[in-house]
């Protein structure tokens, strides 16, 4: 029984910081509607700084708090500097564009951390006056867990009583119901996003700094906390404080138990949670419809047909680009193979996000299931080369037809939410299945048949079954069922009410864009002769997200302009010191140059061009 | 106080007003009257900066303010009261009033929360209440409150007669009348004539965007054919 209420106790501890964290991001999510990828950076550096600090100050009761209030507060005013420098000249792109951003963000803190403290593990001292352990039911709780398990419901009174009797908090509360009604109204909107942004990293830091106690200081803290992070939100529904506590909470302590009984489920279980609370409750537990919604747009512009001097200029490239392997080295085809995948992937997310009105935040997860598709056939099936390449879309379809049916009783944020947990649901099974999947090894020897083994050969395949892709895609895009997918992605009400089922059309351009993410698995499966699970892994679907907001959503050229400078960029910058910090500057000055994506930029660029001339 | 010329506005590529002028002066209450998606509520928007694509001049308080933000605007003594009326459904009654809160300016009627209370006096039965849980009468009620709360000295009032109960309508009747005694101006869209008449000084007419009429009700009683061609259902 004391075993029990021990590891009650732990999950109770655990869930204080993941409600800091979470709660910080809710409220900039509610105030601002930015999915913040940085907040997790807020944390990291939070935890840093209070190692610094405590370090500095060490043994002192009064010191060590001190110094874990010090790092939050300047995490808070990072917080301020991103939002005032970057964020607010942005607020107008298009949705979620402002993701972008964070992630160049976040891209920049792991450099920046990395140069300022190294890439060493740092384990803080223990928080003096709190650094033994009490025994309850005969079992030894560390101290500092009660303290955390206290702190969590002070800070949300803290938050309650800021929200309910401050005027300040009031106007929080009603801008994040109705942001443009507050600004009617005479209050000024960027000021009280700079405030709300403000609270939120400090809340993030402190998060960060109240864990030095309890684990070591190290770079994967940023991107394993924002996982957790986002879940927990959404179960809480988004916008919503109190609902982040319950879902801390619901999280952390099932987490506690669960691991006694199936340990390897610790890494999915937040997201099955997830999943199975959004199926029942499409809002999460005390989110409000219509709190999925980002900013307020203009509607979406119709999507042009090419006019005939695009074409032509599509027509040259791709000629250059099919006559490219005669011309260069053999690893410039290896890399235009990459781009080649990375430019399809990109396009059949975009069908899904800017065609299909649906954000997807795992759209590797079908890239990965396409990708392992093929390499067990080949392993397993002893298939060859072209019945494996048949197989592997065939199994991201599946896969997207099953995990599609719930997403698409989705909508915004939370049906991004849902996708990011379905993938990494496969990234789990992938990851632990040791016997089946290779675990954390792979599967390897998943090479081309022997005719297609040189690097030239294998390039006009990947050109055929990529550019072929894409081109279907886009045959698709403009037939009867685009239209109607851009239909329900404008108004589903509308859709619905000329007789249209909107969740199935939206399904089968689920299961469409999940298919031929699939296609550019098998391609890159087969050019690298094996399959890891990061091709499932998130990192891969921020790459893609970032490919298709980068490249422009309003534009069918988008992806392929996000994808083909993404993959170029990082090609050339991973092989510098510091590239990351190198990438992410590049991303925000793109954004902050062309917050219409790169394909917008071009357009603007060429009017300009226009009318200088004329 | 008030003078719009050759306003123009568009939703992505859709234009929606095109050259669009009225004016409002010191204390007058002005109708602007159309149908449905004939441009009323657009119009509204526009002037308060909640349109991104405009063009034209809109001058107010002495300054033109077409490329002013609506917090800016609404600081101006300019208040707006949606058609949908935007209610915060998660905040009470006396917290919606706070939304709207400004200083007084020395130039309009200072408003307070007991002031508007006795004005209506359904929201001070339930002050405490949640936005959602009011009535739609209620709710129109609650909105007009909360922007008065602002003080302003125009109000432009968005269909305040829609959809609610002919007995709240009179009231409204009442509330419109009562600010022009307190020396404000309106500028108020409606599609009922039989409304804009009994609140307001004279009428503008407007249909796909553009305007189609000026003048008094007089002037509309004369010529049955313009109200016919423009409002009638």
């Amino acid at each position: 029984m004391g075993f029990y209420f021990a590891q009650l106790l732990t999950g109770l501890a655990n869930a204080s910081s993941l409600f800091l964290i979470a709660s910080g991001l809710s409220i900039i999510f509610g105030v601002t509607r930015i999915v913040n990828f940085a907040h997790g950076s807020f944390y990291m550096v939070g935890a840093y700084l209070a190692y610094t600090l405590v370090t500095l100050w060490s043994g002192s009761i009064l010191g060590f708090w001190v110094s874990v209030i010090l790092a939050a507060m300047i995490v808070g005013v990072i917080g301020l500097i991103i939002e005032l420098t970057i964020l607010r000249r942005i607020y107008h792109a298009p949705e979620l564009f402002q993701l972008v951003a964070t992630f160049g963000v976040v891209l920049i803190f792991q450099d920046g951390t990395l140069a300022i403290w190294g890439a060493e593990d740092l384990l803080g001292p223990r928080a003096p006056g709190l650094d033994s352990a009490v025994r309850i039911m005969g079992e030894p709780i560390p101290e500092y867990d009660l303290a955390l398990i206290a702190i969590g419901p002070v800070v949300l009174l803290a938050i309650w009583l800021l929200f309910h009797k401050t005027r300040w908090g009031v106007l929080v509360r009603a801008a994040t119901q109705d942001r443009e009604m507050v600004g009617a109204l005479g209050v000024n909107q960027a000021w009280l996003f700079s405030a709300a942004f403000v609270l939120g990293s400090f809340l993030a830091g402190l998060g960060g700094a109240l864990q030095i106690p309890r684990e070591a200081v190290s770079l994967q803290m940023d991107l394993s906390i924002i996982g957790e992070a986002f879940v927990v939100v959404v179960i809480g529904g988004m916008g919503s404080v109190s609902g982040a506590f319950v879902a801390a909470v619901l999280i952390s302590v099932l987490n506690a138990f669960a691991i006694l009984i199936f340990p390897q489920i610790s890494i999915v279980l937040p997201f099955i949670i997830m999943a199975i609370v959004l199926i029942f409750r499409p809002h999460g537990l005390f989110g409000k419809p219509g709190s999925e919604k980002g900013a307020p747009e203009e509607p979406d512009q119709p999507l042009a047909l090419m006019d005939q001097k695009s074409a032509m200029v599509l027509m040259a490239a791709l000629l250059v680009l099919a006559l490219s392997p005669l011309l260069t080295a053999d690893f410039t085809s290896v890399l235009m193979v990459d781009v080649m995948v990375a430019t399809l992937f990109a396009v059949s997310l975009h069908f899904m996000m800017g065609v299909g009105g649906m954000v997807s935040f795992g759209h590797a997860a079908y890239f990965g299931v396409g990708a392992y598709g093929a390499a067990m056939a080949v392993k397993f099936l002893g298939l060859g080369m072209i019945s494996a390449m048949l197989f592997g879309p065939v199994c991201a379809a599946m896969a997207a037809l099953f995990f599609g049916w719930f997403c698409v009783r989705l909508s915004g944020v939370y049906l991004a939410m849902l996708t990011l947990a379905a993938a990494q649901i496969l990234w789990g099974v992938t990851f632990q299945w040791q016997r089946f999947t290779g675990g954390d090894d792979g599967i390897l020897g998943v090479w081309p048949a022997k005719w297609a083994s040189s690097d030239k050969v294998y390039f006009y395949i990947a050109f055929v079954l990529c550019v072929g892709g894409i081109l279907a895609l886009r045959r698709v895009a403009f037939s009867p069922f685009g239209y109607i997918l851009r239909g329900i992605r404008d108004s589903q009400t509308r859709a619905e009410s000329i007789g249209i089922d909107t969740r199935f059309h939206q399904w089968m351009g689920f299961v469409l864009a999940g298919g031929f993410a699939g296609l550019a698995g098998v391609v890159f499966a087969f050019s690298k002769g094996s399959v890891f699970p990061d091709s499932l892994g998130i990192a891969l679907s921020i790459d893609g997200l970032i490919m298709v907001l980068l490249g422009g959503i309003h534009a069918l050229a988008g992806p392929i302009l996000g994808a083909g400078a993404f993959v170029l960029i990082e090609d050339w910058v991973t092989r510098l010191d510091y590239w990351r910090f190198i990438f992410g500057a590049i991303i925000l000055i793109v954004v902050l140059v062309a917050p219409d994506g790169i394909a917008g930029g071009i357009q603007r660029l060429l009017r300009g061009l226009k009318g200088g001339r004329a | 106080m008030l003078d719009v010329k050759n306003l123009g506005a568009w939703y992505g590529r859709a234009q929606i007003l095109n050259g669009v002028s009225l004016s409002v002066g010191k204390n007058e209450v002005v109708a602007l009257m159309g149908r449905n998606g004939a441009g009323k509520s657009t119009t509204m928007k526009s002037i308060m900066g909640l349109v991104r694509h405009i063009d034209g001049t809109i001058r107010y308080a002495e300054r033109e303010v077409q490329r002013n933000t609506p917090h800016v605007i609404c600081r101006l003594g300019m208040g707006y009261v949606p058609e949908d009326r935007r209610i915060f459904g998660d905040l009470t009654i006396e917290e919606n009033l706070e939304v709207g809160r400004r200083e007084p300016r020395p130039d309009a009627p200072e408003w307070t929360q007991e002031h508007l209370f006795d004005l209506f006096p359904n929201l001070a039965e339930r002050r405490k209440n949640l936005g959602k849980q009011l009535s739609g009468g209620e709710q129109q009620m609650l909105t007009i409150a909360r922007t008065l709360m602002g003080n302003p000295k125009l109000v432009l009032l968005d269909e305040p007669s829609e959809g609610i109960a002919p007995v709240i309508v009179e009231q409204m009747a009442r509330v419109i009348a009562e600010l022009k005694r307190e020396g404000l101006s309106v500028l108020i869209s409606e599609q009922n004539l039989h409304f804009a008449r009994i609140v307001s000084d004279r009428a503008y007419i407007i249909e796909k965007g553009e305007m189609r009429f000026e003048g008094s009700f007089t002037d509309l009683d004369e010529n049955p054919e313009i109200s016919n061609t423009y409002l009638a259902v």
